[in-house]
């Protein structure tokens, strides 16, 4: 039983991965203070295009960078809109989750249903023999290995370095950051970008790792709702959300093995699962931000320990976009 | 006391005045009118641009896509049961918009509204004659749909929940809802399957004219829905509410109109709207409750009334244009060996083309 218990853990280790490079990009677009509905869209053309690019030059090296210039281009999209035409950003993100969909199956449609490139394992030398951890972690492809970089990268960057400071302060308040020389607008530009280009990989990671291949349906659809979910539900906080990646992993799995055990209940009915609790923690965030809540906190020692866990507030500028005169 | 002093500067200002009042009458008049070629053309341009880069003849997809939709009595016939839903979504969706409120749980308000009505012929039909049980679904549609939207406006009005998170949230939600439902309690006898519940007795259907699919109840509620929010908007002061708080949410509350009260009935609205187009699905285009109820109409009718600039008038016929993109586009795969969702990609991309020029002509103004 051990050993079943390890492979299922890697399983939902690896299925983390592309969950994280997602929500972790549209968490570093939405510190900037723009939100990137566009996601879901994102994930399936950037996961067809890496499929694609990687099946005809055969090199995955390819695919992904493909995948990451195609979620650029989209984020690109989003960000250049907003801030150059103050273009709803909700409503271009949400025209483009549709849009970029149905291109993902009209351009893919040469691509569906054929075997191509995938992404090999690659075990650490030396940490894959510690006993249980090893199999866990370190028994992955590179892109899980990059994925835990990617989790302190961002961590790091956003709370220890003067740019991530930057950054965060255009989000929260970006009259504040223009008048302390702060250049929000670009800030704000070029984050988006980075972020698409990490929704991108992500989607290339489903095409050529965790869901191999293309077709209609690829497997991927609804991911990049799902990873707007456990942004909030990570409450914009890097290490919270990994950890909220993680856990819809889990459920994911769960979902699996518990099929198994009720044959008549379909796949879909266990991966609801995650979206009434993403409702139910954005109830809670909200209880915890109310005033009378954070004044009682104050006296109640066990309110005080809760509303540290749960304290979170989006970034006040979010959705909307400062505009200089 | 009329004293005014009449120059000849005096008049040659106040000509220059008239003149510049009417040039902006003019503009804003002009503009809607020089936009909308405008867009046509440059989604025209991109489409054919991206169907040459697959390599088809252009000229083919179009004349599929007008064949497909117009060519034919049977093929009006789907392209008014597409049209039926979608306006009566937009429709619901205009009540919300008004008030700034996203609602994209739609796509879940269509489901409950499908299931409702599903429940009742489950539950009550043979028991009860067939015109009451169609009755009745009719008006669960309403409630059912209503209720999904009221949960989404009131996480969003008590519990400070986003209303696109927690629609989104409540549309898998639906969707889980109607997947066990088929699979579990309404299974078909023997096996159940993706392909939905036991088709429902044919005294159940909606009646439709001969030869000409389309139940005439239908178009008549998406007729009548339209109109109703038409005469709301125009000439009620419930109408006026909805604007007047949509524009200036505080101006609201200081006039003491509870901003929470009318989100909430636009959310219903917006809900109802959705139930009823839910109901049309059921009982008047597939007899059945299928896992893909729901055929995306919701999300889509968000897109119909983003193109419309969130105005009505445009309203039935961008549903209608959509409409035929919709049927045309069934037979794309078949005939030309492409994928259908060149449909998606044209609605979308009018939408997107749309938002830029209009912003970029709204962008313009300001500058001058």
């Amino acid at each position: 039983m051990a050993i079943e218990y390890t492979t299922i853990l890697a399983t939902i280790v690896s299925g983390a991965a592309p969950l994280i490079f997602a929500s972790l990009g549209e968490t570093i677009t939405e510190r900037g203070g723009i939100i990137n509905l566009s996601l879901d869209g994102t994930i399936l053309l950037s996961a067809m295009t890496g499929f694609g690019v990687a099946y005809k030059t055969g090199n995955i090296l390819y695919g992904f960078i493909a995948a990451g210039i195609v979620g650029m281009i989209i984020a690109g999209i989003v960000a250049g809109s907003t801030l150059f035409l103050r273009v709803s950003q909700v409503a271009v993100g949400f025209v483009l989750a549709l849009m970029c969909k149905d291109l993902a199956y009209f351009l893919g449609n040469p691509f569906s249903r054929i075997q191509g490139p995938q992404l090999s394992y690659m075990p650490i030398p030396i940490l894959e023999k510690i006993p249980v951890i090893g199999k866990i972690f370190f028994q992955q492809n590179i892109m899980v290995y990059l994925s835990y970089i990617l989790i302190s990268a961002t961590w790091f960057f956003l709370y220890k370095t003067k740019l991530g400071m930057m950054l965060r302060c255009s989000g929260e308040n970006p009259e504040v950051a223009f008048i302390r020389g702060i250049p929000a607008e670009k800030l704000k530009f070029l984050f988006t970008l980075l972020g698409g280009f990490l929704v991108g990989v992500s989607g290339a990671l489903y095409s050529l790792s965790v869901k191999p291949g293309w077709g209609r349906p690829q497997g991927a659809e609804g991911i990049g709702w799902i990873a707007l979910a456990i942004v909030i539900f990570g409450g914009w906080e890097p290490l919270k959300v990994a950890l909220g990646c993680y856990l819809f992993s889990f459920l994911q799995i769960t979902g699996i093995l518990l099929q198994d055990r009720f044959t008549s209940v379909p796949a879909q009915v266990f991966q609801v699962a995650p979206f009434p609790l993403m409702i139910f923690m954005l109830l809670i965030i909200n209880f915890f931000n109310k005033k009378e809540v954070q004044e009682k906190a104050q006296t109640n020692r066990f309110l005080k320990i809760l509303a540290k866990i749960f304290k979170a507030s989006p970034p006040a500028s979010l959705g909307k976009v400062f505009y200089r005169g | 006391m009329s004293n005014k002093i009449v120059t000849p500067e005096g008049i040659k200002l106040q000509k220059k005045m008239k003149r510049k009042e009417r040039d902006e009458k003019i503009k804003k008049f002009l503009k809607p009118v020089i936009r909308t070629p405008v867009v046509i053309f440059a989604v025209f341009i991109i489409v054919t641009l991206l169907i040459v880069a697959i390599g088809v003849n252009p000229l083919e997809v179009y004349s599929l896509l007008l064949k497909g939709s117009l060519g034919s009595k049977y093929r009006i016939a789907r392209v008014l049961n597409v049209w039926i839903p979608l306006t009566l979504c937009a429709c619901g969706l205009l009540y919300t918009f008004s008030l700034g409120l996203w609602n994209i749980g739609i796509e879940g308000q269509v489901m409950l509204g499908a299931i409702g009505t599903t429940a009742i012929f489950k539950w009550f039909y043979p028991q009860i004659p067939a015109q009451y049980a169609i009755f009745a679904g009719f008006l669960a549609s309403i409630i059912a749909g209503g209720v999904w939207a009221l949960l989404a406006g009131i996480l969003k009005t008590k519990g400070g929940v986003n209303e696109i998170f927690a629609g989104l949230g409540l549309n898998f939600v639906a969707q889980g809802l109607i997947l066990w439902l088929i699979f579990g309690p309404w299974k078909r006898p023997g096996i159940a399957s993706m392909s939905g519940t036991e088709p429902f007795n044919r005294e159940l259907w909606l009646s439709t004219i001969k030869g000409f699919r389309v139940a005439p109840i239908g178009l008549v509620l998406a007729v009548v829905f339209f109109i109703s929010t038409v005469f709301i908007f125009k000439y009620t002061r419930l109408g006026l509410f909805f604007k007047a708080i949509g524009d200036n949410p505080a101006a609201g509350t200081l006039f003491g109109i509870s901003v929470n009260r009318y989100s909430l009935l636009a959310m219903f609205f917006a809900g109802a709207a959705a139930g009823i187009a839910g109901f049309f699905q059921t009982t008047g285009v597939y007899h059945r409750l299928i896992p893909a109820i729901s055929s995306n109409y919701g999300y889509l009718a968000l897109l119909v009334v983003m193109l419309a600039n969130f105005k009505y008038w445009p309203v039935p016929f961008i549903a209608f244009f959509f409409a035929c993109l919709n049927v045309g586009s069934i037979q794309l795969p078949m005939v030309l060996k492409i994928d259908s969702s060149l449909s998606g990609i044209i609605q979308g991309l009018s939408v997107l083309v749309f938002l830029v020029i209009y912003n970029f002509q709204k962008m313009k103004e300001r500058k001058s």
